[in-house]
């Protein structure tokens, strides 16, 4: 096992190359577990948390973020982010604990790519572009095309995953997540809900209720049917059940250890009714 | 020369909130925890465990494990010299698995090599054949005949029944239930860690461990090492909290078999996910109680089933499983009882000490059917509870007659008297929601309710166990120092014997030796036991010394010995005007004793369950207010308001620490904490899975202590560790039910459980 | 310590010194680093990912869980323990004449107001209360309980630590 510090992506492609079997390491918040749980022994890793290009963030010209694979949780939960990505700051403030946020990335969320990932129901709900580099080539694959599995991506062993890339909707936004505790817990379930006045358009993704982030399209066509997001102030509480019915409805839930199914489809529908009051108030 | 000292300063003697002596080494990092020891040509040592809940070891080969660089060692159950087995209570358990695993992570070998990581390719090197049977997991099959014994000492580890008075009575009201009280851990924060050095040798071990009773492990030790028990040394290494599960042995035995195998020192430490299968949880159990009662709600009888879940091995189900069944009753009056107690040996992890022992779970039954009895007759919860309060002088449904001070009406009233605290803000900010930083509810969504719980809890050992205490205090030149074998596992005894021997001795320096077996014992740091016992014993030793002070002093200043005192730090004439500071007094000598105290003796249960089985008790009430969001089943606790019969408080600070700590504890198995069994596998053994409260769980709590010195008690104190924990549990699930209208007959209570 | 299983060398900088670590295994994490091999037992194991705070360290002035840094990753972040915030407290200066031993006001506090118990947990709290300070000096409670939800505390239910981190707001606010 060996490891590798590079300061550029430039010299971690080298290192990748060198490597092609390495694994990569951002804050170290899911490998490092897996490594001190005896569940991994990887042959070879690269750290990325010294790449400078990969810890920044910048708003693009097209009304759009690009959030670098290595900027911290912490630095989404306040500031420029926060306002215009408000649905992400709250989802970060939900990962773990502050000592998760500060090392913590949406780049590791993505290269794990665990359905409770907190980060990951807000990038499906805002659509975005994941952005792929290889020494070669660059890609960008919709968030959609990315993640394939529980903790299984389209990412190929030469690729860095250098951002994200998502849209500033004029409309409300909102993350919220069930845990047992009132702080420092692994999602239950979770829901992202954001609202696009401009295409008059309502997207929500559901997190730990199936082997991917759901995006429940049917109960967001149907919501669209019943009243004008766009201009809309307040919404009917009998629509706000219903949409919260089918969002569940479009939920897989599972049993395991952390909840049951039928709490899980109960919760997102839950979730769903609220976030949507929340954004047009009863 | 010492001048004498004016009593301007500050003395942190009995009653003050003296500083605990290990602080600043604590809130530095200088303190040195089991786990941070480290020595010279020292190796890992580490264990390999049974990934079967029940299976037949078919054959074990560790050629492999050998072979690899940097191993030095690789043993099993044949290379245990003395006895193969061990236990607190009968000694069921192997040292090392070698014909069944009877539960998941059993240990059946255990390497030494060069590193953490070399130990952990080692493990994986050894191949164990296993024939995997199915398991026996539910306790209910398990006790029947019919069902395949898992442990050649038969499934049944204990059955007690309890008859006390009519057992056909009956009366107005009937009310009855079946409740469930899940596994909960004790989770201390310090993982089992220890390091053994052997004699050169190989003629004796000295072992170094974070344990709460240094004597019986050491028996323990001996006997599996086959060595003389003088030659087991065992010193208390730093303890990271213990709340029972410090109480049996884990790494001991392997680490002290390690070294003397190698002839090095040997370093073993648990991570959190092996802690969980290293060591004994809280029963689960499941109680089915019936109260009859008048229609003013005075309780008539009470009759009652309950099954504790032992798991795999003996452990101390035998006196949890009796705890439990004593106290049916709660602190409540009752003339009338019938009660049958099982525990019950599974495939299960095995099940052991934790803080309440066995009362806990009689507790949320008896308090559950307190508020339903009290909905029966229309009454409240505060009312039903003092219409039945427990009075000193009361016989138990053991006969045993109550002679404890028993302030329970006192408790319920002052703690009633606490304000509730005000309704939520309309502005709250979302962190003080249920669901927390997870944003799930809005201000409408929340409901808020309060509950109730009241509980009685019998202090040391009990049936006969003569859990004694040892201490020595030697006085020189102004210093006492204190030696003793008491566990400190974080509840304060090292700030406590000092506060003894300064009120006592009139000293201001006390130095703490070593805490190990090179004095009697101390028996355990567990039942709410050290205060009374250990401060005991060295209240005891310091008395002595002081009638040997005197008596020198009478001796020297021709003064009847009879007449002399301690006033702040010096020994006065009562009845002249001699006065010398103790400093001066015992210059240049060294007085010296030791004193062991026991407490009065107890009995065994006959087989009506009839007997004075129990020491002493302690009274606790709760109230507890909740918030719940309704819809997802998620819960806030807002505020405990508590009023606990201390007997005396001997350091404000400590006492509340203890309160808090334990009411953290008692609301954890309310609301989060469980280990999930599947078919005798733990799902959740790690801190994501295992749920902890954090600081933003903590309630706000108002506690008062009630001071009651109890005439039995050497300083006047109860023990006050178990208490806060007990029936904290039942008020908040109470609570719950008055916010919700659910029944909600487990703990802990899921959110599903309140939703759908 | 020798060992068969690592040959990692590299240099680490704690405490305002370069710390060389040899014959690592690159597997270990920086707090195995820190307790096994820098003589630094300060901060705790107590989970191994990230879920209690015992081992919290700053590294380049985040509050951090050792245990999930890959120390050989960590070359070059400037990092400090619990045994290094002395030399790193900018308090100091004000509570220096307060304090009867080389330990900082929050140390202090921890243990006058009852804090501590069986300790364990308490490196972890101290490190994270001193950078809670640091970048917010006078924290309301809520933040106070957020920024310490990472940092699990089994003995004490956290009165004590709440009231311990108060005592230090309010001394440090009179002292300005």
């Amino acid at each position: 096992m060996t490891v590798a510090v590079p300061l550029s992506l430039a010299e971690a492609f080298d290192e990748l190359s060198r490597t092609p079997d390495a694994r990569l390491i951002q804050g170290g918040t899911d490998l490092m577990v897996e490594i001190n749980f005896n569940h991994v022994k990887p042959a070879n890793v690269i750290a990325l948390r010294r790449i400078k290009e990969l810890r920044t963030w910048h708003v693009n010209s097209n009304n759009t973020i690009t959030i670098g694979s290595g900027v911290p949780y912490q630095e989404m939960e306040t500031g420029q982010l926060k306002e215009l990505l408000p649905a992400l700051a709250e989802a970060a403030r939900t990962v773990g604990s502050p000592q998760i946020r500060a090392a913590g990335t949406l780049g590791g969320n993505l290269g794990t790519c665990s359905p409770a990932g907190d980060g990951l129901p807000v990038l499906f709900a805002l659509d975005a572009i994941v952005h792929l580099q290889s020494l070669e080539s660059s890609r960008d694959l919709s968030i959609h095309d990315f993640m394939l599995g529980v903790k299984r991506n389209a990412r190929t062993a030469n690729e860095i995953i250098t951002g994200v890339t998502v849209p500033v909707l004029d409309g409300w936004q909102g993350y919220a997540k069930v845990g047992v505790r009132n702080a420092m817990v692994i999602s239950v379930a979770s829901a992202c809900l954001a609202v696009d006045k401009k295409s008059n358009s309502v997207r929500i993704a559901l997190g730990a209720v199936g082997p991917t982030i759901i995006r429940c399209r049917d109960a967001e066509s149907w919501l669209v049917q019943q009243f004008d997001l766009s201009i809309a102030t307040s919404i009917d509480p009998a629509i706000a059940l219903e949409f919260g019915r089918r969002v569940a409805l479009e939920s897989k839930p599972i049993d395991d250890h952390r909840s049951t199914a039928d709490y899980r489809r109960h919760a997102v529908g839950v979730l769903a009714k609220r976030l949507i009051t929340r954004a047009y108030p009863s | 020369m010492s001048t004498v000292k004016q009593d301007t300063r500050h003395r942190d003697i009995l009653g003050t909130s003296a500083l605990r002596p290990d602080g600043v080494a604590k809130v530095t990092g200088a303190f040195s925890f089991s786990s941070d020891m480290w020595a010279e040509n020292m190796l890992w040592g580490a264990t390999l465990r049974s990934p079967h809940p029940y299976a037949r070891i078919i054959s074990i080969d560790t050629t492999a494990a050998l072979l690899i660089s940097g191993v030095s060692a690789v043993i099993t159950a044949q290379d245990v010299p003395g006895k193969a087995t061990y236990g607190l209570i009968s000694a069921d358990q192997p040292v090392f698995a070698s014909d069944f695993v009877r539960y998941m992570g059993e240990p059946i070998a255990a390497v030494a090599a060069d590193h953490p990581e070399t130990c952990r390719r080692a493990l994986a090197a050894i191949i164990v054949n296993y024939e995997v049977l199915t398991p026996v997991v539910d306790p209910e099959l398990a006790m029947l005949a019919t069902t395949e014994q898992i442990h050649p000492d038969g499934n049944l580890i204990r059955h007690q029944h309890i008859l006390h008075g009519e057992a056909h009575i009956t009366s107005d009201i009937t009310v009855e239930g079946n409740y469930t009280i899940g596994m909960q851990d004790q989770a201390f924060l310090g993982l089992e860690a220890a390091m053994a050095f052997p004699d050169s040798g190989g003629n004796g071990v000295e072992l170094h461990i974070a344990t709460q009773w240094l004597h019986e492990d050491r028996g323990q030790i001996a006997a599996c090492l086959n060595l003389p028990e003088d030659s087991v040394r065992v010193v208390l290494g730093g303890v990271g909290g213990a709340f029972g599960a410090r109480e049996d042995i884990s790494l001991q035995v392997h680490c002290c078999l390690l070294a003397l195998r190698t002839g090095r020192p040997i370093k073993m430490q648990y991570s959190r996910e092996e802690s969980f299968f290293g060591h004994v949880h809280r029963h689960p159990a499941k109680i089915w109680m019936k109260h009859h009662a008048t229609k003013e709600g005075k309780i008539v009888k009470v009759e009652s089933r309950m099954v504790f879940d032992g798991g795999a091995y003996t452990s101390t189900s035998p006196a949890v499983l009796i705890n439990g069944i004593t106290h049916t009753q709660g602190p409540y009056q009752c003339d009338n009882a019938v009660v049958d107690g099982y525990a019950v040996r599974t495939n299960n992890p095995p099940c052991g000490a934790m803080r309440g022992f066995g009362v806990v779970q009689a507790c949320f039954a008896h308090e559950s059917q307190m508020d339903k009895l009290a909905h029966a007759c229309g009454l409240s919860p505060v009312e039903v509870r003092l219409i039945n309060a427990m009075h000193t002088g009361d016989k138990l449904i053991t006969g045993q007659v109550m002679e404890s001070v028993a302030p329970v009406e006192r408790c319920i009233r002052e703690t009633d008297l606490i304000p509730l605290p005000a309704p939520l803000a309309l502005d709250a900010n979302v962190l003080e929601f249920p669901g927390g930083s997870g944003r799930t509810a809005d201000r409408h969504n929340i409901v808020r309710g309060i509950g109730w719980g009241v509980s009685m809890k019998n202090l040391m050992y009990s049936e006969g166990f003569d859990d004694y205490a040892t201490a020595r205090c030697t006085l020189s030149n102004g210093i006492a120092s204190l030696k003793f074998a008491t566990s400190e596992v974080g509840q304060g005894f090292v700030t406590l014997a000092p506060q003894i021997a300064r009120s006592v001795l009139g000293v201001d320096d006390v130095v703490l030796e070593t805490s190990d077996t090179q004095i009697g014992s101390a028996g355990s740091t567990s039942a709410s036991r050290q205060t009374w016992m250990s401060g005991g014993a060295v209240d005891g030793a310091c008395r002595l010394v002081r009638e040997r002070l005197f008596e020198h002093v009478g001796r020297l200043h021709n003064i009847d010995p009879i007449r002399l005192m301690i006033e702040h730090t010096d020994v006065i004439d009562t009845i002249g005007t001699f006065r010398i500071s103790v400093t001066q007094a015992t210059q240049g000598i060294t007085l010296s004793e030791t004193f062991e105290h026991h407490h009065r003796k107890t009995e065994d249960l006959d087989e009506n369950g009839q007997g004075n089985c129990h020491v002493a008790f302690a009274f606790v009430a709760h109230r507890a207010v909740v918030d719940v969001d309704i819809e997802l089943g998620l819960v806030k606790v807002v505020q405990v308001a508590t009023a606990q019969d201390v007997g005396r408080v001997l350091n404000p600070l400590s006492a509340l620490g203890q309160l808090e700590g334990g009411i953290a504890q008692g609301l954890g198995l309310a609301v989060m904490e469980e280990i999930i069994l599947d078919n005798g596998r733990v799902k959740n053994p790690s801190f994501t899975d295992y749920l902890l409260p954090t600081a933003l769980d903590a309630p706000h709590v108002v506690a008062i202590m009630i001071e009651e010195p109890e005439p039995q008690a050497p300083l006047g104190a109860k023990g006050i560790g178990e208490p806060p924990c007990i029936s904290v549990t039942p008020a908040i699930v109470a609570a719950i039910r008055a916010a919700t209208g659910k029944a909600l007959s487990r703990v802990p209570v899921r959110p599903q459980d309140i939703c759908l | 310590m020798n060992n068969s299983i690592g040959n990692e060398m590299y240099t680490l900088h704690i405490n305002g010194q370069d710390r060389p670590v040899k014959d690592a295994w690159v597997g270990e994490s920086l707090l195995y680093v820190l307790r096994e091999r820098l003589e630094l037992p300060g901060a705790k194991g107590a989970c191994e990912q990230g879920e209690c705070g015992s081992c919290t360290v700053i590294m380049d002035g985040d509050a951090v869980c050792s245990c999930l840094v890959m120390a050989a990753t960590a070359v070059g972040a400037d990092i400090v323990t619990v045994e290094g915030l002395i030399e790193n407290d900018p308090s100091m200066a004000v509570t220096a004449q307060t304090i009867t031993s080389q330990i900082t006001d929050v140390q202090q506090a921890f243990i006058e107001e009852g804090g501590v118990q069986c300790g364990f947990c308490t490196p972890g709290l101290i490190v994270a209360v001193h950078h809670l300070l640091e970048k917010n000096p006078e924290p309301t409670e809520l933040q106070v309980k957020e920024s310490i939800s990472g940092n699990i505390c089994r003995c004490t239910g956290y009165g004590r630590i709440f009231a311990a981190v108060e005592a230090v707001v309010q001394v440090r606010k009179a002292s300005r």
